[in-house]
């Protein structure tokens, strides 16, 4: 083994430790994983269900992947709460001050957590979504019948993972900076539920440009009319985050622990 | 080593340390003593990198704590507010900060064996009492096998038996040649543990001397005897350089004369003796009296400014 130091790679590996250590991080992922899948199985059960009393239009406005991934507003929220007590969990215990001594330079533990918490975030929703899709699928093609191979619908059930991805170091970044549990969850719900109900209602020219417009523009297949296209949509919500990431390097960096 | 230089903090209007400068030497214990509030706890933040100085600096083992490519390695800490995340156990707790610096398994074991923590080791630190939290703290602090300690009331909230281990355990890490700094509100827990005090009082240094010369310099040479003839002693005691005070019935105060002097003047008498005590002043006294101009002095500014 090399010497004893401080390295970046060393300090994901802590990050990953910590990360797989707390019940509430674990439980988190945990109701992600169960509201995407379960609601899936349940939507997709619900709409055979009501089958026989549609008319034939509504009928024909079904879209599988629309259906079965509807649980992902509630991973969406469970998610952005995990980015949040990821880091709030260190400031209100006080778990801060003995990261940052054993990390001086701070910067590396954001990076670090924000490295490990993405990639255990895609890797398991990943086939979480594909697999919501493929039993939805499954369950639907009773009445209905669609493919991965359709227009926009990969991209729909990739594109979930992605967005669940995105909006876990979002709050990642807001934790930092708020860093008060309370505080920074409001501050996540207000960007992706407040904003969209009172700006976005109140001056539609900016509507399309708000985060959770922006995001919501990547993973819909059939786009509205004042939708961004899915690939502007997507750059644009990563930009937001990149804006929030910055925004918490810098007073990481600066500010007394 | 720990050097200090004009080292100053501000929150706004309120300065909580003011231009201190002092240095911790290797191969001793030294005590950072003062009231609550004194800045103790600022300053070892400052010393950690936690907080930035709002002047001057803090250097251990020469370099600026952010500096070091280890820091576990070169400085232990332990914080007087819990750094512990409550849901974690005190097992991973150790093995995540072990891991920034690539420390091992086996060594997360010697300090959880060290700090007495085996049986508690696999369960949440949330549900420690504030002794275990204080050994898993000190357990934290030794993990990198660390050059210079720095604690910060390392025996708040410790037993009796815990006291006397960490006294025990840091007067060995001193000997070993290791940098120990450790911050007391309680003069008289320094007295036991520390060889020199660093004495602050609202952001300021105040003294920066041996603990022994600190006892010699306010020492008052008295004497308790309690004796059932004890009006009968006093008048043989009593003399131009010799002064006796009756505390209670049947218990003086002598100043003047040493213990063996009463000794023999009561024996020559025939006088029955049931105490015969020095008193050497308490670090406590000791304390009063270095700091009590400084107290006066800023009682007396403050007046002032009540006057302007």
């Amino acid at each position: 083994m090399s010497a004893l130091a401080v390295t970046q790679g060393r300090v994901a590996r802590s990050e990953w430790i910590k990360l797989r250590t707390v019940r509430s991080t674990v439980l988190t992922v945990l109701f992600a994983l169960g509201s995407l899948v379960g609601s899936g199985v349940l939507v997709g059960l619900a709409a055979n269900e009501r089958w026989a009393s549609m008319s034939p239009a509504e009928r024909a406005g079904v879209r599988i992947h629309e259906y079965v991934l509807a649980g992902d507003d509630m991973a969406l929220l469970a998610l952005g709460v995990l980015g949040v007590i990821a880091i709030t969990g260190e400031y209100t215990t006080g778990m801060i001050r003995a990261t940052l001594a054993a990390v001086p330079q701070r910067l590396p533990v954001l990076w670090a957590k924000l490295a490990v918490l993405c990639t255990a975030v895609f890797a398991l929703m990943l086939p979480a979504s594909l697999a919501t899709y493929a039993v939805g699928d499954a369950i639907m093609s009773k009445h209905w019948e669609e493919s991965l191979s359709d227009p926009g619908v990969l991209r729909v059930v990739v594109g979930t993972a992605v967005v669940l991805t995105l909006v876990t170091a979002l709050g990642l970044a807001l934790g930092f900076i708020v860093r008060s549990t309370a505080g920074a969850i409001a501050t996540l719900f207000a960007i992706l539920i407040v904003l969209p109900m009172t700006l976005g209602q109140f001056v539609p020219k900016i509507a399309p440009y708000l985060p959770s417009s922006a995001m919501t523009s990547f993973i819909t297949a059939r786009p509205e009319d004042d939708m961004l296209a899915p690939g502007a949509g997507l750059l644009l919500f990563v930009a937001y985050v990149a804006i929030a990431l910055a925004g918490a390097a810098a007073l990481l960096r600066r500010r007394d622990a | 080593m720990i050097t200090v230089e004009q080292l100053t903090k501000r929150y706004g209007e309120k300065t909580a340390v003011d231009s201190l400068t002092f240095t911790v030497r290797p191969g001793a214990v030294t005590g950072f003593l003062g009231p609550n509030g004194a800045g103790k706890s600022t300053t070892m933040r400052m010393i950690a990198g936690l907080d930035a100085p709002s002047a001057g600096r803090a250097l251990v083992g020469g370099r600026p704590y952010a500096d070091h490519p280890a820091p576990l390695t070169e400085v232990g800490l332990l914080l007087e507010a819990r750094a512990i995340h409550t849901g974690r156990s005190a097992r991973n707790h150790l093995l995540a900060l072990a891991a920034t610096h690539g420390i091992g398994r086996r060594r997360v074991d010697e300090v959880i064996e060290l700090t007495g923590l085996d049986a508690v080791a696999g369960r949440r630190a949330g549900g420690f009492s504030l002794g275990m939290g204080q050994r898993l703290g000190i357990a934290s602090a030794l993990l990198g096998d660390p050059a210079v300690l720095i604690l910060d009331e390392p025996v708040n909230g410790l037993d009796p038996e815990g006291v006397l281990w960490v006294r025990e355990l840091l007067r060995g890490l001193a000997a070993e040649g290791r940098t120990v700094f450790l911050s007391s509100h309680l003069m008289s827990e320094m007295a036991m543990t520390a060889d020199h005090l660093v004495v602050v009082g609202r952001g300021r240094l105040i003294a920066d001397l041996p603990v022994a010369e600190l006892t010699e310099q306010a020492a008052r040479d008295a004497v308790l005897v309690r004796s059932p003839f004890a009006d009968e002693l006093a008048g043989a005691l009593l003399g131009p350089a010799v002064e006796v005070t009756a505390v209670e019935p049947g218990l003086l105060e002598v100043r003047g004369a040493t213990a063996a002097q009463i000794g023999a003047t009561a024996a020559r008498r025939g006088l029955e003796l049931h105490e015969l005590t020095p008193q050497r002043a308490t670090l406590e006294e000791a304390f009063m009296e270095l700091t009590r101009d400084a107290v006066e002095y800023r009682a007396g500014a403050s007046a002032e400014a009540v006057a302007a």
